[in-house]
Protein backbone atom coordinates (compact mmCIF):
# COMPACT_ATOMS: atom_id res chain seq x y z
CA UNK A 1 0.00 0.00 0.00
CA UNK A 2 2.66 2.42 1.08
CA UNK A 3 4.77 1.60 -2.15
CA UNK A 4 1.87 2.90 -4.41
CA UNK A 5 1.47 5.45 -2.74
CA UNK A 6 4.81 7.04 -2.88
CA UNK A 7 4.83 5.86 -6.77
CA UNK A 8 2.43 8.77 -7.46
CA UNK A 9 3.76 10.77 -10.15
CA UNK A 10 4.71 14.29 -8.12
CA UNK A 11 1.89 16.44 -9.11
CA UNK A 12 1.99 20.21 -10.47
CA UNK A 13 4.65 19.95 -13.23
CA UNK A 14 6.44 17.51 -11.48
CA UNK A 15 7.83 19.78 -8.86
CA UNK A 16 10.17 17.74 -6.93
CA UNK A 17 11.10 15.69 -9.98
CA UNK A 18 12.82 16.27 -13.19
CA UNK A 19 10.62 15.83 -15.80
CA UNK A 20 12.41 12.93 -18.00
CA UNK A 21 10.68 13.93 -21.19
CA UNK A 22 12.01 17.69 -21.28
CA UNK A 23 13.07 17.99 -24.82
CA UNK A 24 9.76 16.74 -26.06
CA UNK A 25 8.11 19.05 -23.20
CA UNK A 26 10.34 21.93 -24.26
CA UNK A 27 9.00 21.36 -28.27
CA UNK A 28 5.45 21.18 -27.10
CA UNK A 29 4.59 24.74 -27.79
CA UNK A 30 6.62 25.80 -30.57
CA UNK A 31 5.03 22.25 -32.29
CA UNK A 32 1.83 23.94 -31.52
CA UNK A 33 2.15 27.35 -32.56
CA UNK A 34 3.48 26.07 -35.78
CA UNK A 35 0.98 23.66 -36.38
CA UNK A 36 -1.67 26.53 -35.52
CA UNK A 37 0.02 28.33 -38.08
CA UNK A 38 -0.13 26.41 -40.48
CA UNK A 39 -3.99 24.80 -40.62
CA UNK A 40 -4.87 28.15 -39.78
CA UNK A 41 -2.74 29.68 -43.40
CA UNK A 42 -3.80 26.67 -44.94
CA UNK A 43 -7.22 27.42 -44.09
CA UNK A 44 -7.31 31.14 -45.15
CA UNK A 45 -5.22 30.14 -48.41
CA UNK A 46 -7.85 27.95 -49.43
CA UNK A 47 -10.82 30.24 -49.17
CA UNK A 48 -8.67 33.16 -51.01
CA UNK A 49 -5.80 32.40 -52.34
CA UNK A 50 -4.53 35.75 -52.87
CA UNK A 51 -4.76 36.06 -49.35
CA UNK A 52 -1.27 38.26 -48.04
CA UNK A 53 -2.21 37.87 -44.31
CA UNK A 54 -0.35 34.39 -43.83
CA UNK A 55 1.34 32.80 -46.41
CA UNK A 56 2.27 29.53 -46.40
CA UNK A 57 5.53 27.65 -46.16
CA UNK A 58 6.17 27.85 -49.59
CA UNK A 59 5.29 31.22 -50.60
CA UNK A 60 7.69 32.29 -47.47
CA UNK A 61 10.09 30.45 -49.44
CA UNK A 62 10.00 31.44 -52.70
CA UNK A 63 9.86 35.04 -51.50
CA UNK A 64 12.93 34.91 -49.63
CA UNK A 65 14.64 32.62 -52.16
CA UNK A 66 14.27 35.91 -54.52
CA UNK A 67 15.50 38.55 -51.78
CA UNK A 68 18.08 36.17 -50.75
CA UNK A 69 19.76 35.62 -54.29
CA UNK A 70 20.47 37.51 -56.93
CA UNK A 71 21.57 34.95 -60.05
CA UNK A 72 24.83 35.90 -61.66
CA UNK A 73 25.92 35.34 -65.19
CA UNK A 74 29.02 33.11 -65.86
CA UNK A 75 31.44 35.47 -67.39
CA UNK A 76 32.86 34.47 -70.75
CA UNK A 77 35.91 31.94 -70.25
CA UNK A 78 34.83 31.07 -66.78
CA UNK A 79 34.14 27.01 -66.94
CA UNK A 80 33.85 24.24 -63.98
CA UNK A 81 32.82 23.77 -60.52
CA UNK A 82 34.36 26.45 -58.89
CA UNK A 83 33.38 29.43 -60.83
CA UNK A 84 30.07 28.40 -60.80
CA UNK A 85 30.28 28.32 -56.62
CA UNK A 86 31.97 31.18 -56.70
CA UNK A 87 28.89 33.09 -58.91
CA UNK A 88 26.76 31.70 -56.46
CA UNK A 89 28.59 33.28 -53.60
CA UNK A 90 28.34 35.94 -55.21
CA UNK A 91 24.83 35.69 -55.76
CA UNK A 92 23.99 35.46 -52.01
CA UNK A 93 26.36 38.33 -50.89
CA UNK A 94 25.09 40.80 -53.13
CA UNK A 95 21.39 39.48 -52.20
CA UNK A 96 18.97 42.54 -50.64
CA UNK A 97 18.73 40.19 -47.99
CA UNK A 98 22.02 39.51 -47.27
CA UNK A 99 22.88 43.29 -47.74
CA UNK A 100 20.06 44.09 -44.69
CA UNK A 101 21.34 41.01 -42.27
CA UNK A 102 24.41 42.60 -42.80
CA UNK A 103 24.19 46.34 -41.72
CA UNK A 104 22.05 45.28 -39.41
CA UNK A 105 24.78 43.02 -37.33
CA UNK A 106 27.52 45.51 -37.82
CA UNK A 107 25.09 48.61 -36.68
CA UNK A 108 24.63 46.25 -33.55
CA UNK A 109 27.95 45.30 -33.34
CA UNK A 110 29.98 49.15 -33.26
CA UNK A 111 26.81 50.31 -30.94
CA UNK A 112 27.00 47.55 -28.57
CA UNK A 113 30.60 46.62 -29.19
CA UNK A 114 31.18 50.57 -28.59
CA UNK A 115 29.36 51.05 -25.30
CA UNK A 116 30.54 47.49 -23.41
CA UNK A 117 34.49 49.51 -24.00
CA UNK A 118 32.87 52.30 -23.20
CA UNK A 119 31.06 51.29 -19.77
CA UNK A 120 33.72 48.81 -18.90
CA UNK A 121 36.22 51.48 -18.66
CA UNK A 122 33.94 53.78 -16.96
CA UNK A 123 32.49 51.27 -14.81
CA UNK A 124 35.68 49.56 -13.65
CA UNK A 125 36.86 52.94 -12.53
CA UNK A 126 34.36 54.55 -11.34
CA UNK A 127 33.91 51.05 -8.87
CA UNK A 128 37.88 51.30 -7.83
CA UNK A 129 39.13 54.93 -7.75
CA UNK A 130 36.64 57.18 -5.28
CA UNK A 131 37.34 60.38 -7.04
CA UNK A 132 36.63 59.13 -10.29
CA UNK A 133 33.59 57.65 -9.32
CA UNK A 134 32.41 60.86 -7.45
CA UNK A 135 32.82 62.49 -10.90
CA UNK A 136 31.31 59.94 -12.53
CA UNK A 137 28.41 57.80 -10.40
CA UNK A 138 25.67 61.38 -9.88
CA UNK A 139 26.05 62.41 -13.91
CA UNK A 140 25.72 58.50 -15.49
CA UNK A 141 22.79 58.28 -12.96
CA UNK A 142 20.95 61.24 -14.16
CA UNK A 143 21.54 60.61 -17.41
CA UNK A 144 20.25 56.87 -17.62
CA UNK A 145 16.60 58.68 -16.61
CA UNK A 146 16.57 60.13 -20.11
CA UNK A 147 14.59 57.89 -22.14
CA UNK A 148 17.30 56.80 -25.24
CA UNK A 149 14.81 56.81 -28.15
CA UNK A 150 13.74 60.41 -27.34
CA UNK A 151 17.31 61.28 -27.77
CA UNK A 152 16.93 59.84 -31.56
CA UNK A 153 15.92 63.13 -33.33
CA UNK A 154 18.00 64.55 -31.89
CA UNK A 155 21.22 62.44 -32.73
CA UNK A 156 19.66 62.84 -36.88
CA UNK A 157 19.75 66.61 -36.21
CA UNK A 158 23.06 66.57 -35.24
CA UNK A 159 25.08 63.43 -36.73
CA UNK A 160 22.36 63.40 -40.07
CA UNK A 161 20.37 60.55 -41.17
CA UNK A 162 23.47 58.04 -41.95
CA UNK A 163 24.99 55.17 -40.69
CA UNK A 164 26.57 57.40 -37.34
CA UNK A 165 23.03 58.37 -35.70
CA UNK A 166 22.13 54.39 -35.60
CA UNK A 167 25.33 53.24 -33.95
CA UNK A 168 25.06 55.93 -31.38
CA UNK A 169 21.86 55.24 -30.67
CA UNK A 170 22.68 52.06 -30.04
CA UNK A 171 25.46 53.01 -28.28
CA UNK A 172 23.53 55.54 -25.59
CA UNK A 173 20.77 53.04 -25.19
CA UNK A 174 23.18 50.85 -23.95
CA UNK A 175 26.19 52.64 -22.21
CA UNK A 176 24.24 53.54 -19.04
CA UNK A 177 23.06 49.95 -18.30
CA UNK A 178 26.56 48.36 -19.15
CA UNK A 179 28.85 51.54 -16.61
CA UNK A 180 26.43 50.95 -14.13
CA UNK A 181 25.84 47.21 -13.78
CA UNK A 182 30.26 47.25 -14.09
CA UNK A 183 30.30 49.87 -11.52
CA UNK A 184 28.05 47.34 -9.10
CA UNK A 185 30.18 44.02 -10.20
CA UNK A 186 33.60 46.05 -9.57
CA UNK A 187 32.24 47.78 -5.79
CA UNK A 188 31.46 44.02 -4.75
CA UNK A 189 34.47 43.35 -5.69
CA UNK A 190 35.76 42.76 -1.72
CA UNK A 191 38.17 45.34 -0.41
CA UNK A 192 40.61 42.61 0.80
CA UNK A 193 41.22 41.57 -2.59
CA UNK A 194 42.69 44.89 -3.49
CA UNK A 195 44.53 45.50 -0.02
CA UNK A 196 45.84 41.57 -1.02
CA UNK A 197 46.89 42.64 -4.63
CA UNK A 198 48.86 45.37 -3.07
CA UNK A 199 50.67 43.62 -0.19
CA UNK A 200 51.32 41.65 -3.60
CA UNK A 201 53.53 44.69 -4.36
CA UNK A 202 50.70 45.66 -7.23
CA UNK A 203 50.17 48.90 -8.59
CA UNK A 204 47.44 50.73 -8.68
CA UNK A 205 46.76 50.48 -12.37
CA UNK A 206 47.78 46.68 -11.75
CA UNK A 207 44.58 46.54 -9.50
CA UNK A 208 42.14 47.50 -11.54
CA UNK A 209 43.79 46.40 -15.07
CA UNK A 210 45.45 43.07 -13.97
CA UNK A 211 43.32 42.02 -10.88
CA UNK A 212 39.79 43.46 -10.92
CA UNK A 213 39.45 43.66 -14.91
CA UNK A 214 39.79 40.09 -15.41
CA UNK A 215 37.01 39.35 -12.82
CA UNK A 216 34.14 41.43 -14.27
CA UNK A 217 35.53 40.30 -18.18
CA UNK A 218 32.59 37.43 -17.47
CA UNK A 219 29.68 39.68 -16.53
CA UNK A 220 30.55 41.86 -19.26
CA UNK A 221 29.83 39.30 -21.77
CA UNK A 222 26.44 38.33 -19.99
CA UNK A 223 25.52 42.07 -19.72
CA UNK A 224 26.17 42.24 -23.67
CA UNK A 225 23.51 39.31 -23.95
CA UNK A 226 21.52 41.38 -21.64
CA UNK A 227 21.32 44.39 -23.73
CA UNK A 228 21.07 42.33 -26.91
CA UNK A 229 17.29 42.89 -26.90
CA UNK A 230 17.07 46.62 -26.35
CA UNK A 231 19.77 46.82 -28.45
CA UNK A 232 17.72 45.43 -31.54
CA UNK A 233 14.72 47.68 -30.09
CA UNK A 234 17.32 50.57 -31.09
CA UNK A 235 18.14 49.36 -33.62
CA UNK A 236 14.65 48.90 -35.53
CA UNK A 237 13.39 52.04 -34.19
CA UNK A 238 16.41 54.06 -35.81
CA UNK A 239 16.11 52.11 -39.34
CA UNK A 240 12.70 52.38 -39.39
CA UNK A 241 13.45 55.86 -39.14
CA UNK A 242 15.96 56.90 -42.04
CA UNK A 243 17.72 54.00 -43.34
CA UNK A 244 18.31 52.13 -47.26
CA UNK A 245 18.89 49.29 -45.97
CA UNK A 246 18.28 46.73 -43.25
CA UNK A 247 16.41 44.01 -41.27
CA UNK A 248 14.71 46.79 -39.32
CA UNK A 249 14.09 48.93 -42.43
CA UNK A 250 13.04 46.16 -44.98
CA UNK A 251 10.09 45.43 -42.65
CA UNK A 252 8.46 48.50 -42.13
CA UNK A 253 8.86 48.82 -46.25
CA UNK A 254 6.94 46.07 -46.65
CA UNK A 255 4.76 46.41 -43.75
CA UNK A 256 2.64 49.03 -45.96
CA UNK A 257 2.03 46.44 -49.12
CA UNK A 258 1.12 44.11 -46.04
CA UNK A 259 3.94 41.36 -47.16
CA UNK A 260 3.95 38.97 -44.42
CA UNK A 261 6.01 36.75 -46.70
CA UNK A 262 8.87 39.12 -45.87
CA UNK A 263 8.08 40.04 -42.56
CA UNK A 264 7.65 36.60 -41.11
CA UNK A 265 10.78 35.47 -42.09
CA UNK A 266 12.94 38.98 -41.21
CA UNK A 267 11.47 38.26 -37.78
CA UNK A 268 12.57 34.03 -37.70
CA UNK A 269 16.17 35.77 -39.31
CA UNK A 270 16.39 37.86 -36.14
CA UNK A 271 15.51 36.04 -33.75
CA UNK A 272 18.10 33.58 -34.81
CA UNK A 273 20.24 36.10 -34.84
CA UNK A 274 19.59 37.24 -31.01
CA UNK A 275 19.78 33.75 -30.19
CA UNK A 276 22.92 32.83 -32.15
CA UNK A 277 24.63 36.01 -30.71
CA UNK A 278 23.78 34.84 -26.62
CA UNK A 279 25.10 30.66 -27.76
CA UNK A 280 28.13 32.31 -28.86
CA UNK A 281 28.69 34.53 -25.30
CA UNK A 282 27.97 31.72 -23.34
CA UNK A 283 29.74 29.89 -24.78
CA UNK A 284 32.67 31.86 -24.46
CA UNK A 285 32.27 32.81 -21.11
CA UNK A 286 32.35 28.65 -20.52
CA UNK A 287 35.64 28.35 -22.33
CA UNK A 288 37.55 31.74 -21.41
CA UNK A 289 36.13 31.83 -17.76
CA UNK A 290 35.69 28.54 -16.35
CA UNK A 291 35.60 29.52 -12.54
CA UNK A 292 32.28 32.05 -13.63
CA UNK A 293 29.36 31.20 -11.90
CA UNK A 294 26.66 33.54 -12.74
CA UNK A 295 24.68 34.23 -10.12
CA UNK A 296 22.65 37.38 -11.52
CA UNK A 297 20.21 37.39 -14.86
CA UNK B 1 66.06 47.97 28.12
CA UNK B 2 66.29 47.88 24.64
CA UNK B 3 64.60 50.65 22.12
CA UNK B 4 61.01 49.78 21.14
CA UNK B 5 61.42 51.95 18.08
CA UNK B 6 64.41 49.75 16.76
CA UNK B 7 62.14 46.45 16.53
CA UNK B 8 60.61 45.64 13.28
CA UNK B 9 57.25 46.57 14.40
CA UNK B 10 56.48 50.03 16.59
CA UNK B 11 53.25 51.26 17.27
CA UNK B 12 53.14 53.95 19.52
CA UNK B 13 50.51 56.60 20.97
CA UNK B 14 48.26 55.33 18.41
CA UNK B 15 44.42 56.49 18.45
CA UNK B 16 41.91 56.19 15.67
CA UNK B 17 38.48 57.00 15.34
CA UNK B 18 35.67 56.77 13.19
CA UNK B 19 33.45 59.85 13.71
CA UNK B 20 32.36 60.17 17.30
CA UNK B 21 33.60 56.84 17.58
CA UNK B 22 37.06 56.14 19.43
CA UNK B 23 38.32 52.77 19.01
CA UNK B 24 41.82 52.61 19.49
CA UNK B 25 42.87 54.59 22.78
CA UNK B 26 46.72 55.12 23.15
CA UNK B 27 47.91 51.78 21.93
CA UNK B 28 51.33 51.15 22.69
CA UNK B 29 53.14 48.30 20.97
CA UNK B 30 56.27 46.86 19.72
CA UNK B 31 57.58 43.48 17.93
CA UNK B 32 60.92 41.82 17.54
CA UNK B 33 61.75 40.16 14.43
CA UNK B 34 60.62 36.30 14.33
CA UNK B 35 58.23 36.26 17.15
CA UNK B 36 54.85 34.52 16.75
CA UNK B 37 52.55 37.19 18.52
CA UNK B 38 48.80 36.00 18.98
CA UNK B 39 45.88 39.19 19.71
CA UNK B 40 42.85 38.26 20.91
CA UNK B 41 39.80 40.82 22.67
CA UNK B 42 36.54 40.93 22.39
CA UNK B 43 34.55 41.24 19.39
CA UNK B 44 34.73 44.67 17.93
CA UNK B 45 37.55 45.97 20.42
CA UNK B 46 39.34 46.81 16.89
CA UNK B 47 41.60 43.89 16.05
CA UNK B 48 41.43 44.07 12.39
CA UNK B 49 41.54 48.41 12.59
CA UNK B 50 44.58 47.83 13.99
CA UNK B 51 45.29 45.55 11.36
CA UNK B 52 44.22 48.14 8.52
CA UNK B 53 46.48 50.31 9.92
CA UNK B 54 49.52 48.31 10.48
CA UNK B 55 48.69 47.48 6.73
CA UNK B 56 48.49 51.14 5.86
CA UNK B 57 45.10 50.94 3.76
CA UNK B 58 44.29 53.42 6.61
CA UNK B 59 45.84 55.80 8.60
CA UNK B 60 45.73 56.43 12.27
CA UNK B 61 44.28 59.89 13.49
CA UNK B 62 47.22 60.40 15.62
CA UNK B 63 50.15 58.57 16.73
CA UNK B 64 53.44 56.48 14.60
CA UNK B 65 53.51 52.95 13.16
CA UNK B 66 56.53 51.99 11.89
CA UNK B 67 58.35 49.42 9.75
CA UNK B 68 61.37 48.40 10.28
CA UNK B 69 61.88 52.11 11.29
CA UNK B 70 60.09 53.30 8.66
CA UNK B 71 56.76 54.63 8.28
CA UNK B 72 54.07 52.22 7.39
CA UNK B 73 52.78 54.50 3.95
CA UNK B 74 50.97 52.67 2.08
CA UNK B 75 50.35 48.82 1.54
CA UNK B 76 53.10 47.49 -0.28
CA UNK B 77 55.21 43.71 0.02
CA UNK B 78 56.77 44.34 2.97
CA UNK B 79 53.77 43.50 4.78
CA UNK B 80 52.33 40.11 4.04
CA UNK B 81 48.25 39.61 4.94
CA UNK B 82 46.09 36.70 5.29
CA UNK B 83 42.11 36.75 5.48
CA UNK B 84 39.75 34.86 7.23
CA UNK B 85 37.07 35.41 3.98
CA UNK B 86 37.67 36.54 0.14
CA UNK B 87 41.10 35.56 0.26
CA UNK B 88 41.81 33.87 -2.66
CA UNK B 89 40.96 35.34 -6.41
CA UNK B 90 38.10 33.27 -7.51
CA UNK B 91 39.45 33.71 -11.59
CA UNK B 92 42.85 32.48 -10.80
CA UNK B 93 44.18 28.81 -10.26
CA UNK B 94 45.90 28.19 -6.91
CA UNK B 95 49.41 28.30 -8.68
CA UNK B 96 48.23 31.84 -10.27
CA UNK B 97 47.28 33.43 -7.04
CA UNK B 98 50.72 31.97 -5.38
CA UNK B 99 52.33 33.20 -8.26
CA UNK B 100 50.77 36.56 -9.07
CA UNK B 101 52.68 38.58 -6.58
CA UNK B 102 55.87 37.64 -8.30
CA UNK B 103 54.29 38.05 -12.11
CA UNK B 104 53.17 41.19 -11.74
CA UNK B 105 56.63 42.30 -11.15
CA UNK B 106 57.77 40.79 -14.20
CA UNK B 107 58.22 42.46 -17.74
CA UNK B 108 55.70 41.34 -20.23
CA UNK B 109 59.17 40.64 -22.50
CA UNK B 110 60.33 38.76 -20.11
CA UNK B 111 61.67 35.19 -21.14
CA UNK B 112 60.49 31.81 -21.15
CA UNK B 113 63.29 30.21 -18.69
CA UNK B 114 62.15 33.57 -16.05
CA UNK B 115 58.65 32.62 -16.30
CA UNK B 116 59.26 28.58 -15.82
CA UNK B 117 61.81 28.91 -12.80
CA UNK B 118 58.61 31.29 -11.27
CA UNK B 119 56.04 28.49 -12.12
CA UNK B 120 58.55 26.00 -10.73
CA UNK B 121 59.28 28.11 -7.18
CA UNK B 122 55.42 28.57 -7.32
CA UNK B 123 55.04 24.37 -7.44
CA UNK B 124 57.72 23.68 -4.63
CA UNK B 125 55.91 26.16 -1.69
CA UNK B 126 52.41 24.61 -2.97
CA UNK B 127 54.07 21.55 -2.20
CA UNK B 128 55.37 22.65 0.99
CA UNK B 129 52.02 23.57 1.83
CA UNK B 130 50.60 19.79 0.72
CA UNK B 131 48.47 21.30 -1.84
CA UNK B 132 50.06 20.40 -5.19
CA UNK B 133 47.78 18.13 -6.21
CA UNK B 134 45.24 21.12 -6.47
CA UNK B 135 47.78 23.38 -8.69
CA UNK B 136 45.47 24.01 -11.51
CA UNK B 137 42.10 24.10 -9.45
CA UNK B 138 40.39 26.84 -9.25
CA UNK B 139 39.27 28.24 -5.29
CA UNK B 140 36.01 27.33 -5.76
CA UNK B 141 37.02 23.63 -5.96
CA UNK B 142 39.36 23.86 -2.91
CA UNK B 143 37.92 22.99 0.48
CA UNK B 144 38.63 25.94 3.41
CA UNK B 145 41.94 24.22 4.53
CA UNK B 146 43.25 24.25 1.44
CA UNK B 147 42.09 27.50 0.32
CA UNK B 148 43.76 29.19 3.49
CA UNK B 149 47.38 27.50 3.01
CA UNK B 150 46.90 28.75 -1.18
CA UNK B 151 46.77 32.36 0.91
CA UNK B 152 49.16 31.41 3.09
CA UNK B 153 51.73 30.26 0.16
CA UNK B 154 50.78 33.24 -2.07
CA UNK B 155 52.04 35.58 1.08
CA UNK B 156 54.94 33.77 1.74
CA UNK B 157 56.15 33.91 -1.39
CA UNK B 158 56.67 37.59 -1.32
CA UNK B 159 58.85 36.81 1.86
CA UNK B 160 57.02 39.75 3.90
CA UNK B 161 59.05 41.54 7.05
CA UNK B 162 55.64 40.40 8.86
CA UNK B 163 52.61 38.68 8.03
CA UNK B 164 49.77 39.61 9.57
CA UNK B 165 46.66 37.02 9.83
CA UNK B 166 43.02 38.10 10.81
CA UNK B 167 41.62 34.64 12.15
CA UNK B 168 42.90 32.45 8.91
CA UNK B 169 41.62 29.74 10.86
CA UNK B 170 37.70 31.14 11.77
CA UNK B 171 35.96 29.21 9.36
CA UNK B 172 37.55 25.99 9.81
CA UNK B 173 36.51 22.61 11.29
CA UNK B 174 38.48 21.91 14.62
CA UNK B 175 40.17 19.08 12.63
CA UNK B 176 41.88 20.97 9.92
CA UNK B 177 42.30 23.94 12.51
CA UNK B 178 44.65 22.10 14.59
CA UNK B 179 46.63 20.51 11.75
CA UNK B 180 46.92 23.95 10.46
CA UNK B 181 48.11 25.50 13.65
CA UNK B 182 51.04 22.73 13.77
CA UNK B 183 51.30 23.21 10.23
CA UNK B 184 51.81 27.48 10.98
CA UNK B 185 54.39 26.72 13.55
CA UNK B 186 56.30 24.54 11.75
CA UNK B 187 56.44 27.00 9.06
CA UNK B 188 57.30 29.78 11.45
CA UNK B 189 60.18 27.76 12.42
CA UNK B 190 61.46 26.51 9.50
CA UNK B 191 61.24 30.40 7.86
CA UNK B 192 62.16 32.63 10.85
CA UNK B 193 58.92 34.43 10.16
CA UNK B 194 57.76 37.61 12.07
CA UNK B 195 53.89 36.96 12.59
CA UNK B 196 50.74 39.03 13.87
CA UNK B 197 48.31 36.54 14.57
CA UNK B 198 44.55 37.29 15.61
CA UNK B 199 42.16 34.92 16.86
CA UNK B 200 38.87 34.30 18.80
CA UNK B 201 40.00 31.08 20.18
CA UNK B 202 41.90 31.67 23.04
CA UNK B 203 43.18 27.91 23.08
CA UNK B 204 44.60 28.31 19.65
CA UNK B 205 46.00 32.25 20.69
CA UNK B 206 48.20 30.62 23.94
CA UNK B 207 48.95 27.35 21.92
CA UNK B 208 50.47 29.36 18.84
CA UNK B 209 52.30 32.25 20.30
CA UNK B 210 55.80 33.21 21.68
CA UNK B 211 53.89 35.81 23.14
CA UNK B 212 50.58 36.86 23.55
CA UNK B 213 48.24 40.31 23.36
CA UNK B 214 44.57 41.18 24.52
CA UNK B 215 43.41 43.83 23.17
CA UNK B 216 40.20 45.36 24.88
CA UNK B 217 37.98 48.18 26.13
CA UNK B 218 37.45 46.63 29.86
CA UNK B 219 39.44 48.34 31.61
CA UNK B 220 39.11 51.80 34.34
CA UNK B 221 41.59 54.82 34.21
CA UNK B 222 41.10 58.44 35.69
CA UNK B 223 39.12 60.21 32.71
CA UNK B 224 35.71 59.56 34.67
CA UNK B 225 33.16 57.44 33.97
CA UNK B 226 31.74 59.66 31.01
CA UNK B 227 34.98 60.11 28.94
CA UNK B 228 35.24 58.14 25.41
CA UNK B 229 36.95 55.49 25.32
CA UNK B 230 38.95 52.97 22.86
CA UNK B 231 40.58 49.94 23.25
CA UNK B 232 43.88 49.03 24.81
CA UNK B 233 46.58 46.41 25.35
CA UNK B 234 45.69 45.22 28.04
CA UNK B 235 47.92 42.56 28.32
CA UNK B 236 50.69 41.27 26.83
CA UNK B 237 53.11 38.05 28.12
CA UNK B 238 55.27 35.79 26.72
CA UNK B 239 54.28 32.08 26.22
CA UNK B 240 56.10 28.77 26.45
CA UNK B 241 56.97 27.17 23.00
CA UNK B 242 54.50 24.66 22.43
CA UNK B 243 55.60 21.58 21.43
CA UNK B 244 53.23 19.19 20.60
CA UNK B 245 49.41 19.48 21.04
CA UNK B 246 49.27 17.49 24.12
CA UNK B 247 50.23 20.92 25.81
CA UNK B 248 46.53 21.99 25.24
CA UNK B 249 45.35 19.73 28.44
CA UNK B 250 47.84 20.92 30.47
CA UNK B 251 46.72 22.60 34.04
CA UNK B 252 48.92 25.55 33.49
CA UNK B 253 47.53 25.84 29.55
CA UNK B 254 44.00 26.06 30.89
CA UNK B 255 44.84 27.97 33.99
CA UNK B 256 46.90 31.10 31.09
CA UNK B 257 43.57 30.47 28.85
CA UNK B 258 41.32 31.24 31.95
CA UNK B 259 43.37 34.11 33.11
CA UNK B 260 43.31 35.82 29.86
CA UNK B 261 39.47 35.38 29.74
CA UNK B 262 39.24 37.05 32.60
CA UNK B 263 41.07 40.03 31.99
CA UNK B 264 40.49 40.37 28.50
CA UNK B 265 36.61 39.61 27.97
CA UNK B 266 35.06 40.19 31.39
CA UNK B 267 33.18 43.78 31.63
CA UNK B 268 32.89 43.25 34.94
CA UNK B 269 36.49 42.68 35.71
CA UNK B 270 38.68 45.76 34.96
CA UNK B 271 41.86 46.22 35.94
CA UNK B 272 43.23 49.92 36.28
CA UNK B 273 45.65 51.18 33.68
CA UNK B 274 48.67 51.35 35.82
CA UNK B 275 47.85 47.89 36.88
CA UNK B 276 47.63 45.82 33.47
CA UNK B 277 49.80 42.40 32.85
CA UNK B 278 52.89 43.66 30.72
CA UNK B 279 55.04 41.31 31.35
CA UNK B 280 56.62 41.34 28.66
CA UNK B 281 60.31 42.39 28.07
CA UNK B 282 59.18 44.16 24.70
CA UNK B 283 56.35 45.91 26.28
CA UNK B 284 55.68 49.08 26.73
CA UNK B 285 53.08 52.06 27.88
CA UNK B 286 52.78 56.01 27.55
CA UNK B 287 49.78 56.94 29.94
CA UNK B 288 48.65 60.58 29.65
CA UNK B 289 48.21 62.18 33.60
CA UNK B 290 44.51 61.97 33.05
CA UNK B 291 44.76 58.28 32.39
CA UNK B 292 47.09 57.65 35.62
CA UNK B 293 44.82 58.98 38.19
CA UNK B 294 42.47 56.63 40.13
N1 LIG C 1 34.90 52.27 8.54
C1 LIG C 1 34.35 52.29 9.75
N2 LIG C 1 33.49 53.27 10.09
C2 LIG C 1 32.94 53.32 11.31
N3 LIG C 1 33.17 52.43 12.29
C3 LIG C 1 34.02 51.41 12.02
C4 LIG C 1 34.64 51.29 10.75
N4 LIG C 1 35.42 50.21 10.78
C5 LIG C 1 35.29 49.68 12.01
N5 LIG C 1 34.46 50.39 12.76
C6 LIG C 1 34.10 50.13 14.14
O1 LIG C 1 35.29 49.88 14.83
C7 LIG C 1 35.12 48.86 15.78
C8 LIG C 1 36.21 47.83 15.62
O2 LIG C 1 36.02 47.08 14.43
P1 LIG C 1 36.99 45.89 14.03
O3 LIG C 1 36.50 45.31 12.81
O4 LIG C 1 38.39 46.40 14.05
O5 LIG C 1 36.78 44.91 15.25
P2 LIG C 1 37.43 43.48 15.47
O6 LIG C 1 38.13 43.53 16.76
O7 LIG C 1 38.22 43.07 14.29
O8 LIG C 1 36.14 42.59 15.61
P3 LIG C 1 35.96 41.07 15.24
O9 LIG C 1 36.64 40.30 16.32
O10 LIG C 1 34.48 40.89 15.28
O11 LIG C 1 36.57 40.85 13.89
C9 LIG C 1 33.73 48.29 15.59
O12 LIG C 1 32.91 48.78 16.62
C10 LIG C 1 33.28 48.87 14.27
O13 LIG C 1 31.92 49.17 14.34
MG1 LIG D 1 38.05 41.52 12.84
Amino acid sequence: MEGLRMRRSPFLFGLHAKPRLRPVLGSLLFIVLISTYLWASNARLRENENDKFMPSLRQMAEVMYVLSYSPQELQDGETGVVAKAGRIFHGVMSSKFFGDAVASVRRISLGVGGAALVGLLIGLNAGIFPGFRAIMMPFLTTLSYVPPLAVLPILLIVFGVDEFSKVMLIFLGTVLVISCDIFYTTEKIPREQITTALTLGASSLQVAYRVILPQVMPRLLVLLTVCLGSAWLFLISAEMIAASEGLGYRIFLVQRQNKMSIIIPYILCMTFLAFLMTRLMHKVIAWKYPWYNDDKS
Amino acid sequence: MNDPKKNLLYIGDVYKEYGQKLVLDNVDLSIREGELCTLVGPSGCGKSTLFRLILGEEQPTSGDILVDGRAAGFPDASRGIVYQKYSLYPNLTALDNVLLGKRLALWPWASYARREALRREGMAILERMHVQDHANNYPSALSGGQQQRVAIARALIMRPRILLMDEPFGALDPGAREYLQVFLLDLWQEMKMTILFVTHDLEEAVFLGTRVFILSQHYSDGRGATARRGSKIVFDQALPRALTTDVKRTAEFGELVSHIREDGFNPNHRRHVTEFNLRHQDSFQTLRDEELAK
